[in-house]
C-alpha cells in the first residue's frame, strides 16, 4: 500500500461483507421454503426473504465497488484521496440506507417494482451517498495521473449513477415501466458495470503479472468496447414479450449473442496476461480470483445467458427456473468474484503483511465456486423440466412445480455449502494472519496451485 | 490479438463506437415509448381503476412471489395472463369473482403447498387489482405466453 488514504477501502469492504452474509441468510431462508413450502410461513412471506436477498446483493456490490474504486484511485492517480472523511460519511449514509431498507421490509415498508423495492427517501440517500462518492473520486481523478484504468472505471460508475435516475420514473402504463425499468437494470449489469468490472481486473492483472501497462490498458478498450456494441441493444432480448415492437426479436437476439464476446475477451485477456507475466507475485490467491472471475463470468453471463437469450428459445424459456440460474451464476461470476477478488488482493496490504490465509482463501474459492456451479447446475435442470412441461405441454404451473422437488432440494444443499464456503472466505480475509509468506520470497510450490 | 492497433484508436473506436450503439438504442427505445402507448396498449382504457390496481400491486409487492410477463420472482404463477386463464375472455363476471374468491381463500394451508399470505384488500382495492390484471392481459406482447398456463 503506497498511499495512506488506500486504507479508507477497509471499512467499505467490512460493511459490504457483512451484507453479503446477510445476503446468504436470506437466500438459505428463501431456498428452505423451496424445498419445504410451510417453513416460516407465519414469520416470514417468501416475498420478504426473497426482497432482502436481492436488495442486500446490490447494496453490498455497490459498497464493494466504492470500496475497491477508494483502494484503486490513489495508486492509479498517484495521489491521495481528496477527503477520506467525505468517504466515510457517503459509507456512513449508504450503509444506513441499505440497512434501512432492509430492516423496512420485515415491516413491509416498500415499493414495489422488481430490484427497486426501495422506498423513496432511501433511494434519495442513496443518490445523495453515490454522489458524494463520485465526487471524491473524481476530485482525486481529476488532480491526479489519468490511466486507461480509472478514466474507464469513472466512466462506468457515473453512467451508472446516470442510468441509476430511471428508478425514480414509474410510468403508469405497465408495457412503459418495463421499458426504462430496464435501463436501469439491464444497463447496469449488462452495460456500464462492466466498464467496473474490465477496469477492477485490468487493475489486478497490472500489478499481478508485471505485464506492460500499454498491452493491457489496449485490451481494456477492446473489451469495454466489446461491451457496450453488444449491451446496448442487447437490451433487446428483455424487449420481446412486454408489448415493444417485434423488431426487437432479431435485434436482441443478435446482439446479446454477442454480449458472449467481451466476457470470452476477459478470459482470455486474463490467461494470455498470467501466462506473459514475468512477476511472481506472491498473492497467489488473488491471482486465482483474477482468472476464476472472467472464467465464471463467461459461463455465468456469457454461456448461460446466450442459452436462452435467442427469441425463438426465450419465448419457451422466458421467466422460468432456467433464468434463474442464469441470474445466480452471472452475479457470482461477474461482480461477487470480483470484489472478493480485489479484497483477496488489497487485504493483506491494507494490514501491512506478507499474503496470509492463502490456503483457506483458496479452499474459500473452490469450495464456494463450485457450490455456485452446482446451484446454477439444479436449478437449470429444474428449469429445462419446467420449460417443457409448462411452456410445450401447457401443464400447470403448481403442478409442474411439484415435479421439481427434487432439483430445489439440491439447491438448498449448494445454498448450505455456499454459506460454509463464505465463513472460511470471511476468515481469511478478517481472521488472525497466519500463514505468512516469508518476507522477500515466494513460495516454489505455490504456483502449480494457481493455475 | 490486435497488434496493429494502439491504444489510442482502441480507446476511439471505444468512445465513437458506444455513442452511436446508444443513440441508435436510445432512438430505437424512443419508438418502443410511441408504439406502446399508441398501438400494444390500451391507453384509453388505461383508467383510474387500473392505474390505482397497480398501485395495489406495488404496494403488496406481488412482483417478489409472481412474475408478470414473465418478470418477477418465479415462485408463483406468472399473472400477465391471469384474466385468460380465469377465462375473462368469454366471461368477464365469473373471472373477476373467480380471482377474488382465489385471493379471499388465502391462506389455503395445505401442508406442502406454498402459501400465499392473506390479504385484506377493500372492495375497492380488489376491484382495481383485478382491472389491473385484465389491462395487463390485453397488452400485445407478441403472443406471449405460449400457453394459458403463463
Amino acid at each position: 500500500m503506497k498511499y495512506e488514504t488506500q486504507k479508507v477501502a477497509l471499512p467499505f469492504f467490512m460493511v459490504a461483507m457483512a451484507l453479503f452474509t446477510l445476503q446468504i441468510v436470506f437466500g438459505l431462508l428463501a431456498a428452505t421454503v423451496y424445498a419445504w413450502p410451510s417453513f416460516m410461513t407465519e414469520v416470514m412471506p417468501f416475498h420478504i426473504m426473497r426482497v432482502s436477498h436481492t436488495n442486500l446483493l446490490i447494496v453490498w456490490l455497490l459498497i464493494g465497488f466504492m470500496g475497491c474504486t477508494y483502494y484503486l484511485m490513489p495508486e492509479e492517480a498517484e495521489r491521495e484521496i481528496h477527503s477520506p472523511n467525505l468517504a466515510y460519511i457517503q459509507l456512513a449514509i449508504f450503509a444506513f440506507a441499505g440497512v434501512a431498507a432492509l430492516v423496512g421490509y420485515q415491516f413491509g415498508i416498500h415499493e414495489g417494482r422488481e430490484f427497486l423495492e426501495q422506498p423513496f427517501w432511501v433511494k434519495i440517500l442513496i443518490t445523495i451517498s453515490f454522489l458524494m462518492f463520485l465526487f471524491n473520486t473524481s476530485m482525486t481523478l481529476l488532480k491526479g495521473r489519468k490511466t486507461a484504468i480509472n478514466l474507464v472505471l469513472m466512466l462506468g460508475l457515473w453512467l451508472a449513477a446516470v442510468f441509476w435516475l430511471f428508478a425514480f420514473y414509474n410510468p403508469t402504463n405497465l408495457a412503459v415501466d418495463k421499458l426504462y425499468w430496464w435501463w436501469v437494470v439491464h444497463l447496469w449489469v449488462e452495460g456500464v458495470w462492466e466498464l467496473i468490472m474490465a477496469s477492477l481486473l485490468g487493475y489486478l492483472l497490472i500489478k499481478m503479472t508485471g505485464v506492460d501497462r500499454e498491452v493491457i490498458e489496449k485490451w481494456l478498450y477492446i473489451i469495454v468496447g466489446l461491451a457496450l456494441f453488444s449491451g446496448l441493444l442487447g437490451t433487446g432480448h428483455h424487449y420481446y414479450w412486454i408489448g415493444a415492437p417485434g423488431y426487437w426479436q432479431p435485434i436482441g437476439s443478435i446482439f446479446s449473442t454477442l454480449e458472449v464476446a467481451p466476457f470470452f475477451a476477459m478470459v482470455v485477456f486474463a490467461f494470455t496476461m498470467f501466462w506473459k507475466g514475468s512477476r511472481n507475485h506472491p498473492n497467489k490467491a488473488a491471482m486465482l480470483w483474477a482468472l476464476g472471475c472472467p472464467t465464471i463470468a463467461f459461463f455465468g453471463a456469457g454461456v448461460w445467458g446466450f442459452m436462452h437469450t435467442l427469441s425463438f428459445v426465450n419465448y419457451y424459456s422466458h421467466g422460468t427456473q432456467v433464468t434463474a440460474a442464469h441470474g445466480h451464476l452471472a452475479f457470482y461470476g461477474a461482480y461477487v468474484m470480483l470484489i472478493l477478488g480485489v479484497i483477496t488482493y488489497a487485504m493483506p496490504q491494507i494490514r501491512r503483511v506478507q499474503p496470509y490465509n492463502q490456503v483457506l482463501n483458496m479452499w474459500g474459492f473452490w469450495i464456494v465456486t463450485s457450490a455456485m456451479c452446482f446451484m446454477t447446475f439444479t436449478l437449470t435442470f429444474a428449469g429445462v423440466v419446467q420449460t417443457h412441461l409448462q411452456r410445450v405441454l401447457g401443464m400447470n404451473y403448481m403442478e409442474v412445480q411439484d415435479q421439481l422437488g427434487l432439483f430445489y432440494i439440491m439447491r438448498l444443499g449448494a445454498g448450505v455449502a455456499v454459506a460454509v464456503g463464505a465463513i472460511m472466505l470471511l476468515y481469511s480475509f478478517f481472521g488472525p494472519a497466519r500463514e505468512q509468506v516469508p518476507a522477500g520470497g515466494t513460495q516454489i510450490t505455490a504456483g502449480a496451485g494457481s493455475a | 490479438m490486435a497488434d496493429g492497433l494502439t491504444k489510442s484508436a482502441a480507446r476511439n473506436i471505444f468512445y465513437g463506437g458506444s455513442l452511436f450503439f446508444f443513440l441508435l438504442f436510445a432512438a430505437l427505445t424512443a419508438h418502443s415509448h410511441w408504439y406502446m402507448v399508441n398501438v400494444s396498449t390500451d391507453s384509453e382504457g388505461l383508467t383510474d381503476s387500473v392505474k390505482h390496481g397497480k398501485e395495489v400491486w406495488e404496494k403488496n409487492m406481488c412482483i417478489n412471489c409472481h412474475s408478470i410477463m414473465g418478470e418477477g420472482a418465479y415462485f408463483a404463477p406468472e399473472l400477465g395472463n391471469v384474466w385468460e386463464r380465469y377465462g375473462g375472455h368469454d366471461n368477464p363476471e365469473a373471472a373477476r369473482s373467480g380471482i377474488t374468491g382465489w385471493i379471499r381463500a388465502q391462506p389455503l394451508g395445505i401442508e406442502g403447498r406454498r402459501q400465499m399470505p392473506a390479504y385484506d384488500f377493500s372492495e375497492e382495492d380488489m376491484n382495481s387489482l383485478i382491472d389491473f390484471l385484465e389491462w395487463t392481459d390485453g397488452i400485445d406482447d407478441q403472443d406471449w405466453p405460449p400457453h394459458p398456463a403463463g
